[in-house]
């Protein structure tokens, strides 16, 4: 049984540590913030410029100078601060980001991330993705193991234009955990009845099994 | 010298003209000169280069010049909430720079700064990279990336004092600072314009220096992209 969204969203949760400041990506990485484990005490960066970032506000009090850096309405908290977009990244390429969690259209083994285009046929841009992947500590992917055609997306190289060079530390797709290290990527952790033979034939890459190791 | 303006209009006479570059602070529809954009509109110049890190919606903020073509071209970091833009830019209508969001407004500081480029990890390696000068430090590879500027920077700031003081709210504050400090001439447009002294000096984020005129916005619209809310808990 390949995971859901909700139960990625989970297992990228266990990666907070206690005092860790975080970046979460638009889509699936957003839902990690509804499972940060009990005890651990994280601060979210939104690289519009807002640390420390609150829930959806009630229905009726959404403030339009409010928002993350999906749009989406937010609040603050008693510890928020606001700053501008250089100071933003100033955190973020400074390397002052524990932790950055996003999706990705491709993968590469060497930890090569592809998120940001299609040539010819999507534009819409990197937006903060290029400095986050350069810039953040370590960097978690969120994906589906397969695209949608069922072709594989963790592949010995990216097909699509790039948003960073060796910059993926872990992979969480719906069939198991990676983590890429210097030898190559490590598949750590499997979903429920899904076997390493099931991920090596819905995976390009080439990767070692470490399992039940931990 | 005075630099308040009666209206939007007014604030851009004499500083307009086909083929000039013009920054437009905001993120998304969130910290954008409403008034400022409009009057833009009207004013009917041509040959825009803009530098926001978004493109407006479709019919709002700078999508509003992309349906009358007055932009040319634009740097940005994400455009995709603009679908007449992914159609120009597709159709070959419309130049188009993409620049990490990080790497746009670090542009646009160092511009304001006089420092005309500096040196990024950001992109090394990608497209971005392409024909850009590299250079390790401690041996990491960065790429160098130049200062930005513009004639006139259009900010949002939601109260000014008549010395151009500038306070910004929440994140509304976003890109609007650095392009302050990066226009030729800046003109901000406020929620409110208070009696010089009434502000905190010591809580101003845009020192009035940098603005040249100023004025008071008029039914601002202040579009939420995402509405996003949670139910109320019972009891």
């Amino acid at each position: 049984m390949a995971w859901t969204r909700q139960e990625m969203a989970k297992r990228a949760a266990q990666e907070l540590k206690d005092g860790y400041y975080v970046n979460l990506g638009i889509g699936i990485p957003t839902l990690v913030a509804n499972y940060i484990p009990d005890g651990v005490d994280v601060t979210l960066q939104s690289e519009n410029g807002m640390l420390g970032m609150g829930p959806f506000p009630f229905e009726g009090e959404a403030d339009p100078d409010l928002i993350n850096a999906g749009k989406q309405t937010i609040t603050e908290l008693n510890r928020t601060s606001y700053f501008s977009s250089a100071d933003s990244f100033s955190m973020i390429r400074g390397g002052h980001i524990d932790l950055s969690i996003l999706g990705a259209m491709q993968v590469s083994q060497e930890g090569d991330l592809a998120n940001w285009m299609i040539p010819n046929k999507m534009v819409k841009g990197m937006g903060g993705a290029m400095d986050l992947v350069a810039g953040v500590k370590k960097v978690v992917v969120i994906m589906d193991h397969n695209a949608r055609d069922g072709s594989a997306k963790f592949l010995k190289k990216c097909t699509l234009p790039l948003t960073g060079v060796k910059v993926v530390d872990m992979i969480i797709s719906d069939v198991g955990v990676f983590v890429i290290e210097e030898k190559g990527p490590v598949l750590i952790e499997l979903a429920p009845e899904i076997s390493v033979n099931d991920v090596k034939e819905r995976t390009e890459a080439d990767f070692f099994a470490d399992i039940g190791l931990l | 010298m005075d630099k308040l303006y009666t209206d939007a209009e007014a604030a851009l006479e004499g500083i307009l003209f086909d083929g000039m570059t013009i920054m437009a602070g905001g993120f998304g529809l969130c910290g954008i000169p409403e008034n400022l954009i409009a009057a833009l509109k009207k004013s009917g110049i041509k040959d825009i280069t803009a530098i926001s890190n978004n493109a407006g919606v479709d019919n709002f903020g700078l999508g509003l010049l992309l349906q009358t073509r007055q932009i040319r071209k634009m740097i940005s970091s994400y455009v995709g909430e603009n679908k007449e833009f992914e159609r120009q830019y597709l159709a070959k209508e419309l130049d188009l720079e993409f620049n990490p969001q990080g790497t746009l407004a670090e542009r646009i500081r160092a511009g304001g700064a006089g420092i005309p480029g500096f040196y990024t990890k950001t992109g090394v390696g990608t497209l971005i990279a392409e024909g850009k000068e590299h250079k390790d430090f401690n041996g990491e590879t960065y790429i160098m990336e130049t200062g930005l500027k513009a004639d006139v920077s259009l900010v949002k700031a939601w109260k000014a004092d008549k010395e151009g003081n500038l306070i910004y709210r929440k994140t509304a504050r976003n890109f609007n600072p650095m392009m302050a400090t990066a226009g030729q001439v800046t003109v901000a447009e406020v929620e409110e314009i208070v009696e010089t002294g009434e502000l905190d000096a010591d809580n101003i984020h845009t020192p009035g220096i940098f603005v040249q005129r100023i004025i008071k916005s008029r039914d601002l619209e202040k579009r939420i992209e995402q509405l996003t809310t949670r139910p109320r808990q019972e009891g």
